[in-house]
């Protein structure tokens, strides 16, 4: 396995991946495949797994089968201290950013190169001022977690994940509850990164413009397993029931009278 | 009837045992972090603030309202048989070897356990835990290490402080509020206090402090499902950390008795 996916260059690739929170069977064997610098939407209905799967992805959460391959690395056994050295490669921007809020905008990027034992406030300073351009948040150093609107704070998640330089970045939901025009520009955002940095990434979503934007590849999470993969017009003009109703936002539940309790 | 008797008790016994278990490997994982990995200073300074100079005021008035009602009673006692002056003998072997340190660890876990499981409690709910870990940081020397450390460093001296406090109080209200004879009340108190009482106290005082820190840390990092969580986290520390104090407090005090036998000798 290793030696085949160093052959064929995948960033990540995931084999039978089983995941059972509680009662519930959330992941039921996905495999995935990343090539290196693509972009992969993941999109399937709310609740159903993506996030779990993403958080699999480096390790946050530890399957009950499967393997997980990160440039040719399987992370499954790897202890929690031994997991850093893959952090590093792979950065992740958190569903609600996930800011440490006991610290200014600027602390917050500059955290990750601290604890790299970066101690030159100089090169801190120039380093976080240089993310914050990319971000467009000029100005916003000194401000608090907690005075930012969803769409900086989703910006400044991203600065702080990518600050050092990962060669993946995943993302959850990068769009979910922003205004449209917020949205289009994390979208055009992470559509400069990977223009920029060449970064592989993986980006969880149900938003469907977000998803067809960035993405070079999409894959349906369906019932804890990857229903469909392939290019976004192949997605579009697939025949299949279940994805056209979820492209089309169509409910499959038939509202009769009953269902709101009126005798018919 | 027996096995249904077995079998309601296994369950709670079972998590219990668990929940001790957990509790031990985090301390465990934080006392080998300690030894092998860097420290943050500027955590464990930030630490020594939250615990050991904001409990000032709370650690000066327990100490001083202590030692002053302990003396008025022991004083309403042992006046009736003209023992007036052995006052300062009994409340500085008490407060020593008990009131200070049991109190103290009370106050501190009411203060500062709160805050910590609040604390991380709310970092793991709002997924600060899972962004230290996915940026590099171990929680446990970026968050426990810092704390654990500066507990053991402060509990001692606040310990300290609450006992110095309590039996200065007790002096005063003896002398000026119930006219004690001043030497005879000094020659009893220096003549019947050991340097094992003070040992023993600032014994006492470190494993508290030990028992808070972690019971705290662990409550927060596995606190679950958003506010309600953070809340459950927050009271079942400070319950479960001051039990722990008196429970654990019973047994050290016999075990430390073995070691530092009180009364004079």
């Amino acid at each position: 396995m290793n030696a085949q996916d160093r052959q064929n260059g995948s960033m990540i690739a995931v084999h039978g991946l089983v995941k059972t929170i509680g009662a519930q069977e959330i992941l039921r064997g996905v495999d995935l495949d990343v090539g290196r610098g693509e972009t992969l939407a993941i999109i399937g209905r709310s609740g159903g797994g993506k996030s779990v799967l993403l958080k699999h992805l480096i390790g946050l959460m530890r399957p009950d089968a499967g393997e997980i391959w990160i440039e040719g690395q399987n992370i499954i056994d790897m202890s929690e201290r031994n997991l850093a050295s893959i952090r590093q490669k792979v950065g992740i921007l958190f569903q609600g950013s996930a800011l440490f809020d006991s610290m200014t905008v600027a602390e917050n990027i500059a955290f990750p190169l601290r604890e790299a034992g970066e101690r030159d406030a100089k090169v801190l300073r120039k380093r976080v001022s240089e993310m914050l351009e990319v971000m467009e948040l000029q100005g916003q150093e000194e401000k608090m977690p907690v005075n930012l609107s969803g769409g900086m704070k989703k910006r400044v998640g991203l600065a702080r994940s990518i600050i050092r330089q990962p060669s993946c970045i995943l993302y959850d939901e990068p769009t979910s509850g922003l205004d449209p025009v917020v949205s289009d520009s994390i979208n055009r955002l992470i559509r400069r990164l990977q223009q920029r940095l060449g970064v592989t990434s993986i980006v969880v979503t149900h938003d469907m413009k977000n998803a067809f934007h960035v993405a070079d590849r999409i894959a349906y999470l369906h019932e804890g397993k990857i229903y469909f993969q392939g290019a976004p017009e192949e997605l579009r003009q697939s025949p299949d029931h279940i994805l056209q109703d979820f492209l089309l936002g169509r409910s499959d539940e038939q509202l009769t009278p009953k269902a709101f309790g009126v005798q018919s | 009837m027996f096995v249904r008797f077995f079998n309601a008790l296994g369950g709670p016994l079972i998590r219990f045992v668990q929940y001790l278990g957990e509790v031990v490997f985090l301390a465990a994982d934080t006392f080998r972090s300690l030894f092998t990995h860097r420290l943050r200073w500027k955590l464990f300074f930030n630490q020594i603030v939250e615990i050991g100079l904001l409990s000032q005021l709370v650690v000066v008035i327990t100490g001083g309202f202590t030692g002053a009602v302990f003396t008025a009673q022991t004083y309403f006692q042992f006046h009736k048989i003209g023992m007036g002056s052995a006052v300062g003998a009994v409340v500085s072997v008490a407060i020593l070897r008990e009131l200070g340190p049991v109190l103290t660890a009370l106050m501190v876990t009411g203060r500062v356990g709160a805050a910590m499981s609040a604390e991380i409690g709310t970092m793991k709910v709002t997924e600060q835990i899972d962004a230290l870990r996915a940026l590099a940081v171990y929680p446990t020397d970026y968050l426990v290490v810092p704390r654990a450390l500066a507990m053991m460093v402060s509990m001692p001296l606040l310990v300290a402080e609450c006992i110095a406090v309590g039996i200065a109080v007790g002096y005063f209200v003896a002398i000026f509020l119930l006219e004690v004879n001043g030497t005879y009340y000094m020659a009893n108190m220096v003549r019947w206090t050991r340097s094992r009482d003070i040992i023993m106290g600032l014994s006492k005082a470190f494993c508290f402090g030990i028992l808070i820190v972690f019971i705290s840390c662990h409550k927060g990092l596995t606190a679950r499902e958003g506010a309600v969580g953070v809340g459950r986290a927050t009271t079942e520390a400070v319950v479960n950390a001051s039990l722990a104090v008196l429970i654990s407090n019973f047994f050290l005090t016999m075990l430390l008795n073995i070691i530092y036998p009180a009364g004079y000798q």
